[in-house]
């Protein structure tokens, strides 16, 4: 494949995490920060917040599941990964996490862990989806073409 | 990363940059710091980050077991930028004591949440914070902070 079909690939495939509302105008912001002082910092950012995310996950997860759930434990941590979404643009995960915020006031158990699923489900999504994004512009920089800039 | 111009507030060797506009940066949010630092870096400041409002103070001078023996008469930071809702001390009470403080108390300080809640922007303003922001941060958002990132005389 050529460096244009490479790069047309690229920017049909992050106008469609767009378009699915995976991804919304923070991610932008973020490729807007990119530059040559620091040409990783997309993939570092989000590297961070998938390890963040992992631990943050299976806090919530140890916390539901408690012979006594401390809902405030829970949601202290739900904000957490509430706040890291939104900073980078995680757009679907970060609704769950609104919905989740929800279900931890009201000390809905149920609704917690389904929210947990949910969030379990799109986070993995998204990492796999922005794990295909980051090879393709890695094949581009390897055939010799530049990351087409966004907007 | 360019370990020149960032520094964490546990660094405590003081490295002098000249002209560059010093900010403090508070948040907990590994993800929040990183960002912001960015953020501020592209508009060629000075970043220092802190986790939480304690770490804040002592970078600052303020630390409980430095009040005694505080020497400088001068303020490290141009500004303080800082998230509301920490762990332990949040950013209004982080607002509150450098407020309080004889040397501190002109460094303007600027409060983020991710929650527009009308009565704690109230409070955060009533109390001398210079700037209510909303997070997630962005450039425009550090554009609006321009006026206070005067340089160091």
């Amino acid at each position: 494949m050529d460096v244009g079909q490479l790069q047309r690939q690229f920017t049909d495939y992050t106008a469609s995490l767009f378009r699915e509302g995976f991804l919304d105008d923070q991610f932008t912001q973020l490729q807007k920060l990119q530059d040559e002082n620091n040409p990783d910092f997309v993939f570092e950012v989000v590297s961070l917040f998938f390890d963040d995310s992992e631990k943050l996950v299976n806090n919530m997860a140890k916390a539901l599941e408690q012979q006594t759930v401390e809902f405030k434990q829970v949601d202290a941590h739900v904000h957490q990964f509430k706040g890291s979404s939104s900073s980078v643009g995680a757009h679907r995960v970060k609704n769950v996490c609104v919905t989740f915020r929800n279900f931890c006031e009201q000390q809905n158990i149920e609704g917690c862990k389904r929210c947990l699923q949910q969030l379990r489900h799109e986070y993995s999504l998204l990492k796999s989806k922005l794990e295909t994004l980051f090879r393709l512009e890695q094949q581009i920089i390897a055939a010799g073409g530049s990351i087409p800039m966004v907007e | 990363m360019d370990a020149a111009s960032s520094s964490t507030a546990n660094d405590m060797m003081v490295m002098d940059y000249g002209d560059e506009p010093h900010v403090l940066a508070v948040d907990d949010n590994l993800i929040d710091r990183k960002l912001i630092e960015k953020l501020l870096k592209n508009f060629s400041c000075r970043v220092t980050t802190a986790e939480n409002g304690l770490r804040a103070l002592e970078y600052l001078g303020l630390g409980d077991d430095q009040q005694t023996t505080h020497k400088a008469s001068v303020s490290k930071v141009n500004l303080i930028i800082t998230d509301y809702c920490m762990p332990g001390m949040t950013g209004y009470e982080l607002l509150k004591k450098v407020k309080q403080s004889s040397i501190l108390k002109e460094v303007p300080v600027v409060i983020m949440s991710s929650e527009n809640i009308p009565t704690r922007i109230n409070k955060c303003l009533e109390e001398g914070a210079q700037m209510f922001m909303l997070k997630p941060l962005k450039q425009s958002d550090v554009k609006k902070l321009r006026c206070y990132l005067k340089h160091r005389s």
